[in-house]
């Protein structure tokens, strides 16, 4: 256990970790924190449903033991936006990506990541960044689509801003 | 009869004289052993005995130190290519991983997301490690498709073995902990073909008896 438990900030709010520090931060959001919107997709980071924020890189919270975020800032697939607004969850609607959607939280966190770093991707950072997030639906083109949209209303929301 | 003469006709020099020349002789050997001992010579701790240059000694130290460098634990990470390779059969690391300027991969897909500062229990997990990377983009020290000869010149070369002088060479490979992790793999994957212990000295000796290429 966690001598003492440690304070976990997740989507800007403090939560106590009394928890063995080996367990995965993604059971501590699932079954303790009560945040369902990360996914268990293969539990050993090969395909990407489980992406949350960990100090703003898109870490695999599967394999990422509790100890490693203590005193992070952790942010999840809920609170990547006050109110579902992220530019890349309204490109998600206007594209109408997801199919059966459990990869989809993982696709938008991965995205999320390459939006901060390259605001204007090409189709190949695209491939780049989210090529370990794997779909069987298959929405790959989709998303591909949805991320240029997710570009372009970000560019016109800083534009309109300043 | 004619070696009693010789050993008789030592006789004939003065004592005193013998004895100052072997007390020179011996000074002046001593002088040459230590002055070729050198700083990069130490093997983990311990001073090895005194070598002389022998490149056919050397090059049999380096294909030695070859055969390791070539084992999936360290090729893996020195591709050819800005792909990482895994496993024993060194494939394409899946998920498209990609190198990156600084090795530590790109965008949402950078090597610490999955690796973590130490080995994951069970088979297929991701090994780990606080450095865990590839060389950089500007200095890829590549190994995969090298020649024993082509890498030994890479080795040698600071402008393409990471800007390291003999010594830091030597301290690289002995004690640098992404270069032990080797010999610590996660689980199912297999150690490089000789010793931590037995690379250092293999190493250790190919550059004291010249550091020649095969």
């Amino acid at each position: 256990m966690i001598s003492n438990s440690q304070d976990l900030t997740i989507n800007k709010k403090k939560y106590k970790a009394d928890v063995s520090p080996d367990m995965p931060l993604l059971w501590f959001l699932r079954d303790i924190v009560g945040l369902t919107g990360t996914k268990f997709g293969c539990g050993m980071a090969q395909c990407g449903a489980c992406t949350i924020h960990l100090d703003g890189e898109a870490v695999r919270s599967c394999v990422t033991p509790v100890s490693r975020a203590i005193g992070k800032k952790i942010v999840t697939i809920e609170g990547l936006s006050e109110n579902g607004d992220h530019p890349l969850q309204q490109a998600w609607a206007e594209v109408n990506v997801p199919q059966c959607g459990y990869c989809q939280s993982g696709q938008i966190m991965s995205a999320a990541v390459l939006l901060q770093e390259k605001p204007n991707p090409t189709d190949s950072d695209i491939d780049d960044a989210l090529s370990g997030n794997i779909c069987r639906c298959g929405t790959y083109l989709r998303v591909r689509q949805a991320i240029h949209t997710a570009a372009n209303i970000q560019k016109s929301s800083v534009s309109n801003a300043s | 009869m004619h070696h009693k003469r010789i050993l008789q006709t030592n006789f004939y020099y003065p004592k005193k004289g013998v004895s100052v020349i072997l007390s020179i002789a011996a000074l002046l050997s001593m002088v040459v052993v230590f002055s070729f001992r050198s700083e990069s010579s130490s093997i983990i701790g311990k001073k090895p005995p005194f070598t002389q240059k022998d490149s056919i000694a050397s090059k049999k130290a380096f294909l030695k130190v070859y055969a390791v460098l070539m084992s999936p634990r360290c090729m893996n990470c020195h591709p050819a290519g800005d792909i990482p390779l895994q496993g024993e059969n060194s494939h394409l690391h899946l998920q498209g991983v990609k190198r990156g300027p600084d090795g530590k991969g790109i965008y949402a897909l950078k090597c610490a997301n999955c690796h973590q500062s130490h080995n994951l229990p069970g088979l297929h997990m991701p090994p780990g490690n606080p450095k865990w990377s590839l060389p950089p983009a500007n200095m890829p020290m590549v190994f995969q498709g090298r020649s024993a000869h082509q890498l030994a010149g890479q080795l040698l070369d600071k402008k393409r073995n990471g800007r390291k002088s003999i010594k830091a060479l030597i301290d690289h490979i002995t004690k640098d902990t992404l270069v032990l992790a080797g010999w610590y793999p996660a689980q199912g994957l297999a150690k490089p073909p000789l010793s931590h212990r037995e690379f250092v000295r293999a190493f250790n000796e190919w550059i004291s008896k010249g550091a020649v290429s095969p």
